[in-house]
């Protein structure tokens, strides 16, 4: 789960992180007047959760109050990337004097945190990763002993940053490492941390994601989840623990397990379809929970056809085909459907199906070279 | 004929009372394996389906009065971190764990925990492991597979079973499964099995099964390449899934682009792997 801009800055604050003055608004009229009482140039930013907002034109620098409703009043109208701009955040101007690059995240092939920090802080620090990596400086965190004082001041000697700001630095860098752990984030990013013209050190954007499996631990970050996030097919299905991501194919397909959904949409794909979804049922979901998931395969206008792939384990067949027969009461559609079922009560979910008007398949690849035909076929009709 | 689990495998099951735990205890049974005690803070002195396998409150009271060498773990995530550091404080040497989502940076320091310690864990989100006719542990359904030369290392689960029933269908079988689980953080690496499968005299061809995120499928190439002498057959889930949800710059700069299944297949290819297109496909490069 990502955290906005103004959310992960206040968080930062807490932890000791020096922020620019500002506040979040919903209206044209709010940011108007916390532009007043900031008082001089102040930046309108989308709190959107898309990269590229500047890019976008969803960050502007103005400089009187009435600008700054202008301003708040066309970013507030925006899309980002499909998203709404629901608030801006409208930050006091720094004048920046250099940008430095500061973010932990986890290594996966280390096993552990790591703090990554760069003098060349800015949108172009992925570019400086590959084309000059010895400008990133990167220190491991060992989970037990969490981050020391030394790996911060490593960072800060390594990165050639000015001896008067050791001190801030060395208190951020531990700051934000923990604000990450107490949080459970699996990324904590200041980019960029700016020297001012007036010599301070500010965190001018910041970004965290949290691990979603550590959620039940953080009840007042799970609140702060931005709904518009996903999309609300995607949403509906987290409700009922399926796991949905619409894609742009024709063939709809319900599977059993992330690796066989992968592995059953690359075999549509090699048969010369495009997966419509990708869709894990999970481990021993019942009716209920495949009426759902049929529903939503079938509410996408693009799919021409709808392939089942059970390998029964904990899930069993003949719960999947009561759900399929129950969501297929529902709808009137006409969409032909292919099933595959392998395992635990197989027998009873082919009998049960078999009241349905659906083709059988013997294999994943006969399953999928099925779907591919009839959508090919309807797609004609 | 099996690494890892045997027939000499004595086994305990923490979180034997739950559902999942005792369902699968009684599968476990059936198939053959040792189950020799069950573990339930507060059910200590309790027997579990029908009078056959006693019931403690610790591990360590588990082991001392059954000499169980083997753990599955089935207890609910917040507290299967715990259940894992456990079964290591008191001396379990193979601690296998089915749990899914644990929290990625409870996992980190129990890996950390545990190379210190010694024991090894296979998982988090595992489907376990299964040597044919002999032991299983875990949660693989026993009928779909068979006792024969193939060993077979897998981050998943359902695309596993495919596998071994495909194997069975064209009547082969298989050494030893390993699933090694799909969390962003485990215990076992495909190149742990690798090597394992390597130097074990019942295994002569291994199947490796790979999915998009992470470099372990690139490090697996890697040691193929240098230390694996028997033919690799592989397949890799996620050629046509959409790139993965960004993880700002930090996730870029860390695995620098990589967890791509062209860059895996790549990599396999490079080592001499034969990656195949579907799962059904593994076949042709086993006969």
């Amino acid at each position: 789960m990502k955290l906005h801009e103004y959310r992960s800055k206040q968080l930062f604050a807490k932890y000791g992180v020096l922020i620019p003055r500002g506040r979040v608004a919903m209206t044209a009229h709010e940011a108007k007047s916390i532009a007043r009482e900031l008082g001089g140039p102040v930046v309108i930013k989308a709190q959107v959760l898309v990269g590229g907002r500047g890019k976008a034109g969803g960050i502007r620098l103005v400089h009187t109050p009435e600008e700054a409703e202008e301003a708040a009043r066309q970013i507030l109208g925006m899309q980002i990337k499909g998203l709404p701009v629901r608030k801006v955040l409208v930050d006091e101007a720094a004048e920046i004097r250099s940008e430095i690059y500061l973010g932990v995240t986890n290594d996966r092939a280390a096993r552990c945190p790591v703090m990554i920090a760069s003098a060349e802080g800015g949108i172009d620090i992925e570019e400086v990763a590959r084309t000059l990596p010895d400008k990133i400086v990167r220190v491991h965190i060992d989970p037990l002993l969490g981050m020391r004082e030394y790996q911060a001041r490593y960072l800060a000697v390594s990165i050639e940053l000015p001896r008067e700001h050791w001190h801030d630095f060395i208190d951020m860098a531990c700051g934000l490492y923990r604000v990450f752990t107490n949080s459970d984030a699996t990324l904590a990013e200041i980019n960029p941390l700016v020297i001012t013209d007036d010599n301070r050190l500010v965190a001018l954007d910041g970004k965290m994601v949290l691990d979603d499996n550590a959620l039940f631990r953080h009840p007042d970050l799970a609140e702060m989840r931005d709904l518009d996030e996903e999309a609300p097919a995607e949403r509906e299905a987290r409700r009922f623990g399926l796991s949905y991501l619409k894609l742009d194919g024709t063939i709809g397909c319900m599977v059993n397990g992330a690796g066989l959904a992968m592995a059953t949409m690359d075999v549509i794909k090699l048969f010369g379809a495009e997966p419509a979804n990708f869709l894990d049922i999970g481990g021993g979901a019942g009716a209920e929970k495949v009426a759902v998931a049929l529903n939503l395969i079938l509410r996408d206008a693009n799919v021409k056809a709808v392939m089942f792939n059970i390998f029964g384990g904990i899930t069993r067949c003949d719960e999947v085909a009561r759900g399929i027969l129950a969501a297929l009461d529902e709808s009137k559609g006409d969409i032909p459907m292919v099933a595959r079922l392998v395992g635990t009560n197989e027998d009873e979910g082919y009998k049960l199906l078999a009241k349905a008007n659906m083709i059988m398949a013997t294999s994943l690849a006969d399953a999928a070279q099925k779907a591919v035909a009839l959508a090919v076929e309807s797609q004609l009709q | 004929m099996s690494i890892l689990i045997n027939k000499d495998t004595r086994l305990i099951v923490q979180g034997i009372t739950g559902r999942e735990g005792i369902f699968h205890t009684s599968r476990m049974m059936d198939y053959g394996t040792q189950v020799v005690a069950g573990v339930t803070p507060g059910k200590g002195g309790e027997w579990v389906l029908e009078g056959k396998v006693p019931v403690f409150d610790t591990v360590h009271r588990a082991v001392e009065i059954t000499g169980a060498n083997t753990s599955v773990i089935f207890v609910p995530a917040r507290f299967a971190t715990d259940a894992v550091m456990e079964a290591t404080d008191a001396g379990i040497a193979l601690i296998v764990c089915i749990t899914e989502g644990i929290p990625i940076r409870d996992m980190m320091k129990v890996r950390q925990y545990l190379d210190q310690q010694g024991s090894r864990l296979v998982g988090p989100n595992s489907p376990g492991l299964l040597s044919p006719g002999e032991c299983k542990v875990g949660i693989i359904p026993g009928h779909i597979t068979q006792p024969g030369n193939i060993g077979v290392v897998s981050r998943s689960g359902t695309l596993t079973y495919e596998v071994l029933y495909a194997l069975k269908l064209q009547a082969m079988g298989i050494s030893t499964c390993v699933g090694i689980g799909g969390d962003p953080i485990n215990g076992t690496s495909f190149i742990d099995v690798l090597g394992m499968f390597e130097v074990d005299a019942h295994t002569d061809k291994i199947v490796l099964i790979g999915e998009i995120g992470g470099t372990d499928e690139e490090r697996a190439a890697e040691y193929i390449s240098d230390h694996i002498t028997k033919p690799v057959v592989a397949f890799i889930a996620g050629r046509t899934a959409p790139p993965g949800k960004r993880m700002g710059h930090a996730g870029a700069i860390v695995e620098g682009g990589a967890g791509l299944a062209a860059d895996k297949i790549a990599a396999l290819e490079y080592a001499g792997v034969a990656v195949v297109e579907y799962p059904e496909k593994i076949l042709d490069f086993l006969k």
